[in-house]
């Protein structure tokens, strides 16, 4: 039976079938089938079997084209080191607690106006009217400072762990601007509701920033968009808040994954690797990502001990 | 860290990578019970403490709370610790950017080999102590108070200004007698021997340094309040 995608695609643009393969007749089709037709599945049979293989189609075709599947099962299935605990944890829970700050404030942005007369009360209107509106903001909020508290925790932990170090140095860099800007994100979003702690508060911080050396009063000249604080920079911080910042922390978060997964994680600094006498035998899966480039061939000695018997490590997958 | 040392690490690592588990579905595990905690807090924290809005910002209004949300205490309270109007800049951005800067560039002046915590006590030391710092002064911000009555002995032609320094916030910054909080404005407990009349009306309207301007009340509070506070002696 032909293929779904035989079907949607026009014939000169599909792929030519391999010899052998389904479709292609590797001897002539048999006497019979000019006379009688062989049976045939109902329609409603082809159709099931059809939309069966529908989802498994669309997979392989965009796998065609990313080839990416070899990458993202060897991210799945790369080896964490022995000894990889709880504390590990905290950096993908600062990532989680990021997400719920992002779905939470797209729906919070689909009620909120930034403007001096309007932010008030749009906030009061999300509050009252809408449906699981104080739910949401709520969320946001406190959502904010269990961001603050997991990406402090998660610093100390890469801190004590010794995490920084070779050759992770570039991951702590990102990481500490990703602290920055987190901590940016707090504080800009706090003027957004416009209510008297806010608007207070953000003039302080402000003023704080207008006391810096050099660069002090521009940042807050900048920050405040005018000689007072009130509409434009309203409308300042909310772009700082709701576009600069989090596209700048979606793009590291990005880098700071990407270096984790290539360099793998820290194994905690007490445990000890006791070296095997025997290689032993490592799955399949062990491939991929966990090859690193750091060994100029993936077998061989290492550290006097005969490793083999892992085909592909060290040879990452395309 | 000799190149023989990173050498040494890699080889280690490797080790200890081929002794360890699958990310899928070990670590992944943890991970999502992790974040079901988070979301669960997050949840918990909306339910039972909701987020319910405070007046609406007002310029002129004489009732408000300068103060930072929780997470900026610390940088509040370094604020109030430092006094000196000329320490100010150093206080407010000095030793932020100096500790910024410290933090971003530790792996690349921090490059010994060892990792174990208890091995590396300079290390250790500094981070233990850090954190102690930013407890404190997180801590001590939370109980700074930010009182809005003013309890002392007030001549009855000076009640209105003094109930305008109440109600206007002023003592989130600045101590009077013993009300208020020490910082990180200066005491006001004898500003009118220090100071003019006409110098106290300016540093009010203007707002100088970290201080909001209060330009926007009422002409006659203002001088109500320049009048309570230049009898102070
Ligand atoms: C938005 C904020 C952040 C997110 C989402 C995030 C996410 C992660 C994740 C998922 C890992 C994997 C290992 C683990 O969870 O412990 C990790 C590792 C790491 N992170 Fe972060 N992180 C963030 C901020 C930071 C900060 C502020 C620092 C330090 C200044 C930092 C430094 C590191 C280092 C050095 C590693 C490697 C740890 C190891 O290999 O043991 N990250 N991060």
């Amino acid at each position: 039976m032909p293929k779904l995608a035989d079907l949607l695609v026009p014939a000169p643009l599909r792929k030519t079938p391999k010899p052998g393969e389904a479709g292609v007749p590797k001897t002539p089709a048999p006497q019979d089938l000019k006379t009688s037709p062989p049976e045939r599945p109902t329609d409603l049979g082809r159709f099931g079997e059809k939309a069966l293989e529908a989802p498994m189609e669309s997979v392989a075709w965009i796998d065609q084209r990313m080839a990416a599947s070899g990458f993202l099962t060897g991210m799945l299935f790369r080896k964490v080191p022995k000894g990889t605990n709880w504390f590990y944890t905290l950096g993908s829970a600062t990532l989680f607690a990021f997400i719920v700050q992002a779905v939470t404030g797209v729906f919070l942005a689909m009620f909120y106006t930034p403007s001096t007369t309007q932010a008030y009360s749009s906030i009061a209107h999300i509050n009252n009217d809408v449906f699981l509106g104080q739910f949401v903001h709520g969320m946001h909020k406190w959502g904010a400072s269990v961001m603050v508290i997991l990406i402090f925790l998660h610093m100390g932990r890469t801190f004590f762990f010794g995490a920084y170090k070779y050759p992770r140095e570039l991951n702590w860099v990102i990481g500490v601007v990703l602290l920055i800007l987190t901590m940016t994100m707090a504080f800009t979003g706090y003027l957004l509701p416009f209510d008297q702690r806010s608007y207070w508060a953000s003039i302080v911080g402000i003023n704080i920033n207008g006391t810096g050396p050099i660069v002090g009063p521009y940042l807050s000249d900048f920050l405040r968009a005018g000689p007072e604080v009130g509409a434009t920079t309203l409308s300042r911080f909310y772009a700082i808040h709701m576009l600069l910042v989090p596209g700048a922390i979606i793009a590291l978060i990005g880098a700071h994954l990407y270096l984790v997964v290539k360099l793998g994680t820290t194994a905690p600094p007490w445990t000890k690797a006791d070296k095997p006498r025997i290689a032993e035998p490592t799955t399949l899966l062990d491939a991929g990502v966990a090859g690193n480039g750091y060994h100029p061939n993936g077998t061989g000695t290492i550290a006097g001990v005969q490793i083999d018997g892992h085909g592909g490590d060290g040879t990452a997958t395309a | 860290m000799k190149p023989s040392e990173k050498q040494a690490y890699l080889e280690e690592y490797e080790l200890l990578k081929k002794k360890g588990k699958p990310f899928f579905p070990y670590a992944v595990m943890k991970d999502s019970v992790m974040a079901l905690i988070v979301v669960g807090v997050i949840i918990a924290m909306s339910i039972l403490l909701g987020a319910e809005q405070g007046p609406k910002a007002d310029p002129t209004t004489t009732t408000y709370v300068p103060r930072p949300e929780w997470y900026f205490f610390f940088l509040f309270e370094v604020l109030r610790v430092i006094k000196p109007p000329e320490l100010v800049p150093l206080a407010t951005i000095g030793i932020p950017t100096i500790c910024m800067v410290l933090l971003l560039l530790l792996p690349f002046y921090d490059r010994g080999p060892e990792r174990r915590p208890e091995r590396r006590p300079l290390a250790t030391t500094a981070g233990i102590l850090t954190i102690l710092a930013m407890g404190y002064l997180t801590y001590a911000g939370a109980v700074a108070g930010s009182p809005t009555e003013i309890d002392m002995k007030v001549a009855p032609q000076y009640k209105a200004g003094s109930e305008v320094v109440a109600g206007s916030g002023c003592l989130a910054c600045h101590k009077l007698g013993e009300n208020g909080n020490n910082g990180p404005g200066p005491e006001l407990t004898h500003i009118g021997a220090r100071i003019p009349r006409a110098a106290i009306l300016r540093s009010i309207e203007i707002g100088p340094s970290i201080m909001p301007s209060f330009r926007e009340l009422p002409k006659e509070k203002l001088n109500e309040l320049a009048d309570f506070l230049s009898s102070l002696h």
